[in-house]
């Protein structure tokens, strides 16, 4: 019964999307004020009958009820009550009744948080974001329902991936989603200031604290799921460039390019239309991805269960969605042309180029994750594109942008002037360099050219920020949550650069045979096999091991990681053990039984590895900081009043 | 208003890449040809699943055309396909040898008890080693060998009935039928 419930709510929040997109768009046009009203009711009410939806699976797996075809695939009647709530989201239905909540939250937020903005604009706000959630629950309705019966009802789950059996899948996809879905606000502001052929600065105010928090979302959404891939997928790797993980990469660097982008739109009135191209583009690449995942066009480890009708699906709706957006651009913004001069070394020169660099680290990922498609959709043959060419390529435009980003964010605006600054600069790049170098060629036993390039960008970027706030507070000069944002958010840039130049250049990764009481080094740590017993857990059987780390005789640590059998069945299971410290990780992994009391070990040695995620908290932080700057909450100066009649080309 | 032509640019870059995407979604990014099409089948000489003092391998078709299905108990594709392997080993027409891949012999051994034995013979692989020889990715894969020990086909998930018959078959017939 429960279940049915929660279809037909969904049935009903369906319904109410498309009010929402009608009302709210035809409202509009109409100037019909009953119409933007009820608009507005439909958000409400959408995201009641969405929630109602959510909580119904939710039930249908906390009660594990197999006669509901989702809840067998992906439940299993010992699984713990934890898991059962997050493997709601754990696979392809649930995961898109998450994405379509997360948009009914966002839809709700924008009624309650943009009471300042003219109804017109706000009703083709909310009628574009009721298009986008007609888009998804119409796909769930038609090829993912959620809320199938499966009839007889199975005696028992499949189980929940193993893989997902983690504290991460309670916490990434949400916060993940978040962020992507947050990017349909900026699209729906975007396209509504199309359709209205109007842009001045208090679109780009409005637009940027909502950017701002979806951007904030995604970092930290990243983040966890690097971090999870290190830990629990036990390869000790931190980023993949697999299709998925780009897939969530690139809508971050085309919001990151729009933030920056913003804020040449809301200071000085420039790049107007490339703004708004970035907008689109920004929720463009987070449909783009969920396209590519779903619908087996591509290989990828995040395998979601495929299914052509679903490819189809979804790329209708892209076209739809993307491209009609796009038309409208093309119709629209040529008349949103802005021009200003402004100076070669100014801020607006600088943020110029970070959106050039942003946009050609997005376009190589695009080509890379993509190509294998483009050869075999011409017949060229099968290829992949592998890590390596990933990483030297992203390298290219990154240098140069962490390199000017010390300087840009210095930088006035429409003025080429330094100031007194530069004496400053100087001395901080100075340091940089020498530090890098040091640090390159004394604290670990290699030297390398690369790591000093790293470390010293590093450096860089962190003193340069520090010198805004010690700068200001030496002229008295007061701080802006938006400076304080922007400051951590570069720090955050610099301790995330460090962290992956000290892994990238100085890990150590080596692979063992070892059996009870043998040991092992790497990076200058002693590993010593010392036990071997078996764990039980609530749903699992298997053996874990004991390795007491040592460095120069003296005991740091002891490691326990284990290998997993879970009683639903499926591959073993690796859990990692890992000693974290501020200068390294130590990462040891159970591989395979090789009989006679040997076990394979993979044993690494990870420098700064965690430097790598407090970066993105700082990046993330410094995202929430500013978008709370109190010029955001100000009310928005009133704009001339016939918006509809103006709208009419 | 004439519209200049560069704001269309996006637009365009996308409509190219929907192109492909069409294409795409009608290829199955999957289906890697395998490069031992044509060749000698890797041999091998491992334990038989039931019994490690019991040697199998492909030695034992010699001359006759024979089918290898890559299958563990792990794997959630392989029990999808056990009743058409069960029904091709009904009928008979050619010997079908298991490769047990990545398993506890206990396990595996538990399933064929359960849910019935379609194998002449299964080689016991726990660590993959042979596996890995004929370029195998996973679980479940079918290849084909004709009589002279060339491996004539490869397919890659479960089999069903319906691919038996539409691409198996024809190729059994045509090695048959050469002297």
């Amino acid at each position: 019964m429960i279940p049915e419930l929660g279809h037909f709510a969904l049935i009903l929040a369906l319904l109410l999307s498309s009010a929402q997109a009608v009302f709210g768009l035809g409202g509009a046009a109409r100037g019909n004020a009953a119409w933007l009203a009820a608009a507005s009711s439909a958000v409400v009410g959408q995201f009641v009958f969405v929630t109602l939806a959510f909580g119904a699976l939710t039930w249908s797996f906390v009660q594990r009820d197999f006669s509901v075809l989702y809840v067998a695939t992906n439940s299993h009647s010992e699984l713990p009550t934890f898991f059962r709530i997050a493997a709601v989201w754990g696979a392809h239905e649930g995961s898109l009744l998450l994405w379509s909540l997360c948009l009914a939250g966002w839809t709700l937020a924008v009624v309650a948080g943009s009471k300042s903005l003219e109804a017109p604009f706000r009703g083709r706000v909310l009628g574009i974001l009721g298009i986008v959630s007609i888009g998804f629950q119409l796909f769930m309705l038609m090829t993912s329902n959620p809320f199938a019966r499966l009839i007889p009802a199975a005696p028992e789950g499949l189980d929940l991936n193993p893989l997902l059996q983690d504290f991460a899948l309670a916490v990434h996809p949400p916060i993940l989603y978040l962020g992507y879905v947050g990017f349909s606000v900026a699209f729906a502001f975007a396209c509504a200031t199309l359709i209205e052929g109007r842009l001045d600065a208090a679109w780009a105010r409005w637009t940027r604290p909502w950017t701002l928090a979806a951007w904030s979302f995604l970092t930290i959404g990243i983040a966890l799921g690097s971090w999870w891939a290190y830990y629990e997928l036990g390869w000790g790797g931190w980023w993949f460039w697999d299709p998925v993980e780009n897939a969530s990469f690139m809508p971050w660097l085309a919001g990151t390019a729009l933030i920056h982008c913003l804020a040449v739109t809301e200071k000085r009135g420039l790049f107007k239309s490339w703004t708004l191209l970035l907008a689109v583009s920004a929720f463009s690449l987070s449909l783009l991805g969920t396209f590519l995942v779903r619908s087996g066009v591509l290989i990828s480890v995040h395998a979601f269960a495929t299914d052509p009708a679903r490819g189809a699906y979804i790329l209708a709706f892209l076209a739809v969605a993307i491209g009609g957006a796009l038309l409208l651009y093309a119709w629209r913004a040529p008349r949103l042309a802005s021009s200003a001069a402004f100076e070669l070394t100014s801020r607006e020169s600088f943020l110029l180029l970070n959106n050039a660099f942003l946009v050609a680290a997005l376009s190589l990922i695009l080509l890379g994750t993509l190509y294998p498609l483009f050869m075999d959709a011409l017949e060229l043959g099968k290829v992949t594109v592998g890590a390596p060419w990933f990483n030297l390529m992203f390298l290219v435009p990154m240098l140069p942008l962490v390199a000017l980003l010390g300087v840009g964010m210095h930088a006035a605006w429409k003025r080429g002037v330094l100031g007194s600054v530069k004496a400053r600069l100087w001395t901080a790049a100075a340091c940089a360099i020498a530090g890098g170098v040091l640090i390159g060629a004394l604290a670990y036993a290699d030297v390398r050219p690369m790591a000093m390039l790293g470390f010293a960008l590093a450096l860089w970027v962190m003193l340069s920020s520090l010198l805004i706030p010690f700068g200001r507070l030496r002229a008295r000069q007061t701080l802006p949550a938006a400076v304080i944002g922007m400051v951590i958010a570069h720090f955050g840039v610099g301790l995330t650069t460090l962290g992956i130049t000290g892994v990238q250049s100085f890990k150590v990764e080596k692979d063992f045979a070892l059996a009870v009481g043998e040991a092992a080094s790497v990076g200058g740590y002693d590993f010593r096999f010392s036990a071997l017993r078996d764990a039980r857990g609530p749903n699992f059987t298997g053996v874990e091991a004991e390795f007491v780390v040592s460095r120069a005789g003296e005991e740091i640590a002891v490691l326990r990681p284990q290998k997993r059998l879970y009683n639903s069945g499926g591959n073993p299971m690796t859990e990692a053990g890992i000693e974290v410290g501020p200068a390294r990780d130590l990462f040891v992994a159970l591989g395979e039984n090789l009989g006679q009391g040997r076990w394979s070990v993979r044993l690494q040695y990870k420098p700064l590895i965690r430097y790598i995620w407090l970066g993105a908290i700082l990046i993330a932080l410094g995202g929430a900081v500013a978008g709370l700057d109190r010029r955001y909450r100000k009310p928005v100066p009133a704009r001339i009043s016939d918006t509809v009649a103006a709208s009419v080309p | 208003m004439k519209l200049p032509l560069r704001f269309l640019v996006p637009a365009l870059v996308f409509a190219v890449l929907v192109g492909f995407f069409v294409v795409g979604l009608n290829r199955d990014p999957g289906q890697i040809p395998s490069p031992l099409i044509g060749k000698p089948a890797p041999t091998f000489a491992l334990e038989s699943l039931g019994d490690p003092a019991w040697t199998v391998g492909p030695a034992d078709f010699a001359g006759r055309p024979w089918l290898l299905n890559i299958w563990g108990s792990w794997c959630v594709g392989c029990r999808q396909e056990h009743d058409a392997l069960m029904a091709i080993a009904e009928q008979g027409r050619v010997p079908m040898m298991g490769l047990n891949l990545w398993d506890d012999r206990a396990r595996a051994l538990r399933w064929l008890a359960e849910l019935g034995n379609p194998y002449v013979s299964v080689a016991f692989d726990p660590e993959g080693r042979t596996a890995i020889d004929w370029g195998v990715y996973g679980a479940p894969e079918t290849f084909l060998m004709d009589g002279s020990g060339r491996v004539v086909k490869k397919h890659i998930g479960p089999i069903t009935l319906e691919v038996w018959e539409r691409e198996f078959l024809p190729l059994l017939a045509m090695t048959k039928a050469r002297p």
